[in-house]
């Protein structure tokens, strides 16, 4: 909400500097987004008076004036333009002045005569026809203000003003208006509130508006009140200065006296105004009723629109002639041939006008005040004040009479009022009198009773919370001494699972990863990208009604297409190597969701990827590091060549039974290339909910070997195809309790050993827990599993 | 033979002192002292001598022997260290050539932002409540007494998965998750990702993260509401920080109130970060609107309390200087590594 302070002065004093008016209205509740000095850009322009124009001897065009701006002498002025006259009374800039855009005038010669300076046009002075419809728009501003040489034209044309930026909160619609700010000014100021009533005479010449105009209202829940007055006889013109300056103060364009008085008790009174053109209004009726199917009007902007029933329009008796609450026909349109006007003031339900605006997607000032809510009890003394101005202005005569339809309550309504309470809420230890004292400046009146009277225009005032925020925004809440609840001492703790989240944020970051943070909506096309087959049961995406774009329009089922992105950035950017982890959320549907409230199933994936430096092995040292760390303990893993995402030769699953924890590998050259990343990269989907599911925090000291371990190194001829993992398990296996440890610290294929076999080095490590173990007796145990090794699995000692 | 030892002993001394190498001595101890040595063969001789003679030459010999020992072990001394004085000398570094990186990783600046922030509130007795990020519209606005109209859940405001679930635009629907659970005394705070219906730009992202706060007890005052956020801003940003409460509306509080700090950079002079004001509006907070207690089965007659939240980007942005939102979601290794 826009304010000029000229404007506002009219209803309240403001005896204060503009920074601490604007301080003290933001620490009452009605926040200054900020403050213009208008005029503020024009510096050292004055009125002039042509004393005489004359030729430029070496120009045709040029015209040299002698000009009385108040100096001490007379300025010579050379001008372009050929709209000058000896007398004419126009804008000067003297020799230094600066213009809103930012020129700045100097004296000179033009074609070898000098020039003291300029004069000034009206969009030099950043003006327009609007502002000033006797000017012209080629040539030089001739005045008609009243004025003498050397005035301060910022004083001549109204532009001495301020225009302070009110931020008004949903709950305070009745603010939207110079009233409703005048009185938190006043209330915040602890200065008197001059309001007016406006003040119509009888015109007592027997007319009267029953005789030429009805109002009957068919939806009364859409259109609680409507007030009507009309002015005849009137003469359609530009309004006065004052008046288009206030407008122009509030970023509001002048169009004729009638129009503008409609805008000017919107801005005043807050209450949306509109005005016929009565010979247009057939039948001689309005009818306030919701449209039929298809029918049309257009509006003032020159649109024609189609209606729906359930919208709302004022009609005639024959067709619509507004859209309520939102713009007038261009069939009565205001035109200079107008004489007759009837003027609307009347109030429209905030959803349906909400609903409407939406529909025919127009927004206007009217419709988004509307919306907010207004009070019905501002429409009778708005056309009051209307009829008023027209007086004023003597742009017609008042018919005598107002319509007036209410179909709603607009009587101040009565709320408990306990002060205890309002001091326990906050804190403070006020008495009854302060706190009334405090709240009758907004016209909250405390009675005897322990009731506050709220007037009408306050719906946001219902209970005691909202009364505490009364007092406590007028008492200062900066006088609000700060405290430390009382409350019993206890842990402020972590869950075991947010606990085990910030370990692992502690293990990845140790092991090098930087963290990085994906959007949880992806592109459906992401899904194509890591290759999943049509059928996968993870495209089966929460997807989002109205989503900004395609792009990002469902949740995610996996954080891996996003972590790719992330590496493809850092590919993209010649960055060498790079190691990134997320703890992302992932989403899908709740099978089983009972409610709203229970729509998803969220977990968190661990995802993390590296290139540029390591390679499978590291890949899973990072994923079994991690489970060490966490106590995940006893998984399985397995080769997995199903994972369309990942090399079909280079992918191992983790398991815990039946519990799939995650998996490792290196990403499929194919879905790098999706991702327009020319790194090989090794990455890790993890679930965290299934590692601690799986993982035992239970520690339990073990005591330290007594006696010395042996070592034994094997190299074994085994099938090719026969993993790793396995020959482990079955050593394991196959050896007795004094196998400590077995270590696959080599594979080697090619010279020397057969064709499709492979040679296996594994370190096994022997241990007794009461006695150092001998030479002889670990050679016995290596003799026993090669033997099991070599009738179970045809494995032999390399020779 | 008292003359022989007395050369030998000297004989062995110059050779020793003489030596430039362990070995050298090694095959010096050898010659003399060694099985086969020339003192050894002294001693051998020794059956010839007379019974007089025996004892003062015996004594004499493991004299001599003793003495060659320790000189030696001296030498030995003398030598080791020398050679370590001199593999010292090669061993030289250039010490200002670049060390071979060791990383940490680093967590995302958000995620810093945020563990401090916990860290404060659980020093001073708080839980941490989670809650979904799509969650039905009743928790996120009904609950909250948000009114039907309030234009936060336009389609143009608010991402939606059906006409009654969306994704929350606060984590203020986990305080409603917390409140039905259970009777207060309530202390919890809610930190987690929210989205709201915005184009990516320098200042905007359709998801950010929020830290929110709830109390609930018997006599909790809007003082309180103060003198808590005091705490927390002078904890996060610095013990000279001074808050500053301006009214404001939110639906689900009563009263409600923008909270600024004091500009962590100018103190409150005022200056670019602060753009002049001197302070930084950081947080939203108030009472919990009645409605919202009552509508989680809590009595407003009985018990009050109050909220707060705060925008994570925010902070982190005004934090460490950062003028555009989207490089903390591009996710520049570059940029993460800073903080």
């Amino acid at each position: 909400m826009r304010v000029s302070l000229n404007w506002l002065k009219d209803y309240v004093d403001i005896n204060k500097d503009i920074r601490e008016y604007c301080e003290i209205m933001t620490m009452t509740g009605s926040k200054v987004e900020g403050f213009e000095i208008l005029g503020e850009n024009i510096k050292n322009v004055v009125v002039g008076k042509i004393l005489s124009a004359e030729k430029h001897p070496d120009s045709d065009h040029l015209i040299i004036c002698k000009v009385d701006a108040g100096q001490e002498y007379v300025l010579q002025i050379v001008t372009g333009a050929q709209n000058v006259k000896a007398g004419d009374m126009v804008p000067v800039c003297l020799n230094g002045a600066v213009l809103p855009d930012g020129t700045t005038i100097k004296t000179g010669k033009l074609r070898g005569v000098l020039s003291e300076g300029m004069l000034c046009s009206l969009s030099e002075l950043g003006l327009t026809l609007n502002d000033f419809p006797y000017a012209v728009e080629d040539g030089i501003f001739i005045l008609q203000e009243n004025c003498k040489p050397g005035d301060d034209i910022r004083a001549v044309l109204n532009l001495n003003d301020i225009a302070v930026e009110f931020e008004i909160t949903f709950n305070r619609p009745d603010c939207l208006s110079y009233i409703g700010i005048a009185r938190e000014t006043a209330a915040s100021l602890g200065v008197p509130l001059k309001l007016k009533t406006p003040v119509v005479p009888s015109a007592n010449d027997g007319d009267h508006i029953d005789k030429h105009l009805s109002v009957r209202v068919e939806n009364p829940v859409l259109c609680p009140r409507y007030t009507a007055r009309m002015v005849k006889n009137v003469k359609i013109g530009p309004s006065p200065l004052w008046l288009r300056a206030r407008l122009r103060a509030a970023g509001v364009r002048p169009i004729n006296n009638i129009v503008d008085i409609t805008n000017y008790v919107m801005i005043e009174y807050g209450q949306p105004m509109h005005a016929f053109d009565y010979n247009y209004i057939s039948s001689k009726q309005i009818i306030v009723r919701n449209a039929k199917a298809g029918e049309k009007i257009t509006t003032l902007d020159g649109v024609e629109r189609t209606l729906t029933p359930d919208m709302l329009c004022i009609a005639d008796g024959d067709k619509p002639v507004a859209l309520a609450g939102i713009m007038g026909g261009q069939n009565s349109e205001i035109l200079d041939t107008t004489t007759t006007v009837v003027f609307e003031s009347a109030n429209f339900n905030r959803e349906n006008i909400r609903r409407t605006s939406r529909e025919v997607g127009l927004r206007t000032e009217s419709s988004s005040k509307f919306e907010k809510g207004l009070p019905a009890c501002n429409t009778l003394p708005a056309v009051d004040r209307a009829v008023e101005l027209v007086l004023e202005l003597g742009c017609g005569e008042v018919v005598d009479g107002v319509i007036d339809v209410l179909n709603t309550d607009v009587e101040p309504r009565k709320i408990k009022f306990d002060y205890k309470r309002v001091n326990e809420l906050l804190g403070t230890n006020l008495s009854f009198d302060e706190m009334a004292k405090l709240l009758e400046p907004l016209d909250l009146r405390a009675d005897n009773d322990g009731y506050l009277i709220v007037p009408p225009y306050r719906s946001d005032i219902v209970n005691t919370a909202d009364i505490a925020e009364e007092v406590a925004r007028l008492y200062g809440y900066d006088r609000i001494a700060e405290s430390r609840f009382c409350a019993g001492i206890r842990e402020g703790k972590l869950t075991p699972f947010q606990k085990f989240k910030y370990s692992i944020n502690d293990a990845m970051t140790a092991f090098g990863f930087t963290e990085v943070y994906t959007y949880s909506f992806i592109s459906p096309k992401m899904y194509d990208k890591i290759q999943l087959p049509a059928d996968s049961a993870y495209r089966d995406s929460i997807r989002m009604l109205n989503p900004l774009g395609d792009d990002t329009s469902i949740m995610r089922t996996t954080a891996l297409p996003s972590m790719l992105e992330a590496i493809s950035h850092n590919t993209n950017q010649r960055i060498a190597s790079c190691k990134l982890f997320e703890m992302a959320t992932v989403y899908r549907k709740n099978p089983d969701a009972k409610d709203a409230s229970d729509y998803s199933i969220e977990e968190k994936n661990l995802v993390f990827a590296f290139y540029g430096d390591g390679d499978f092995f590291d890949a899973k040292g990072y994923a079994e590091g991690l489970f060490d760390y966490l106590g995940v303990k006893d998984y399985e893993v397995c080769a997995d060549r199903e994972n369309p995402a990942f090399h079909p030769g280079r992918c191992a699953v983790f398991k815990k039974g039946n519990l799939v924890i995650g998996t490792v590998g290196q990403i499929h050259p194919k879905a790098a290339e999706n991702f327009d990343i020319d790194e090989t990269v090794f990455a890790a989907v993890l679930n965290v909910n299934a590692m601690f599911a799986a993982h035992d925090s239970k520690k339990e000291y073990k005591p330290l070997p007594l006696y010395p371990a042996i070592e034994r190194d094997l190299a074994l001829i085994a099938d090719d195809d026969i993993e790793a993992g396995t020959i482990c398990a079955n050593i394991r296996a196959y050896a007795g309790k004094s196998l400590t440890d077995v270590y696959v610290f080599d594979v080697y294929k090619g010279k020397g050993v057969a064709e499709g076999k492979k040679s296996v080095a594994v370190r096994l490590t022997f241990r007794l827990p009461d006695k150092t173990m001998t030479d002889e007796e670990a050679d016995n145990a290596v003799k026993k599993i090669l033997k099991k090794l070599d009738s179970e699995m045809g494995i032999v000692l390399r020779s | 033979m008292k003359e022989q030892l007395e050369s030998i002993r000297k004989q062995a001394v110059d050779e020793i002192s003489a030596v430039g190498s362990e070995a050298e001595l090694d095959a010096l101890r050898v010659k003399y002292l060694g099985k086969k040595g020339l003192l050894t063969g002294i001693l051998r001789g020794m059956g010839q001598l007379s019974a007089e003679e025996r004892p003062v030459v015996g004594a004499l010999a493991n004299k001599v022997r003793e003495d060659l020992e320790n000189y030696i072990a001296e030498r030995s001394a003398f030598l080791k260290e020398k050679e370590l004085q001199e593999r010292l000398i090669l061993e030289k570094l250039d010490v200002t050539l670049p060390a071979r990186k060791k990383t940490l990783g680093k967590l995302h600046p958000i995620t810093q932002i945020e563990n401090r922030m916990k860290e404060i509130f659980l020093g001073m007795g708080f839980e941490i409540a989670e809650g979904p990020e799509i969650e039905s519209a009743y928790n996120n606005f009904d609950a909250l007494n948000a009114p039907a109209d309030h234009p936060s859940r336009d389609f143009s405001d608010t991402f939606y998965i059906t006409p009654e679930v969306l994704l929350r635009t606060q984590t203020s629907p986990v305080q409603v998750r917390a409140m039905r659970g259970k009777q207060p005394p309530i202390r919890v705070i809610s930190p987690g990702r929210v989205y709201r219906f915005d184009e990516v730009d320098a200042t905007h992202s359709p998801m950010f993260h929020q830290l929110e706060g709830l109390v609930v007890d018997k006599n909790i005052t809007m003082g309180d509401l103060k003198g808590t956020l005091s705490i927390f801003a002078k904890s996060m940003f610095g013990e000279e920080t001074k808050t500053r409460f301006r009214p404001h509306n939110f639906p689900f509080t009563e009263p409600s109130a923008e909270v600024d700090v004091s500009c962590f950079v100018c103190g409150g002079k005022g200056c670019r970060l602060c753009k002049g004001e001197g302070w930084i509006e950081i947080l939203g907070a108030g009472m919990v609107h009645p409605n919202v207690l009552s509508g989680c089965g809590i009595d407003p007659e009985v018990y009050s309390g109050f909220a707060f939240g705060i925008g994570l980007e925010r902070v982190v942005m005004i934090k460490y200087n950062i003028n555009d939102m989207r490089l903390l979601f591009e996710n520049d290794i570059r940029f993460l590594k800073q903080f």
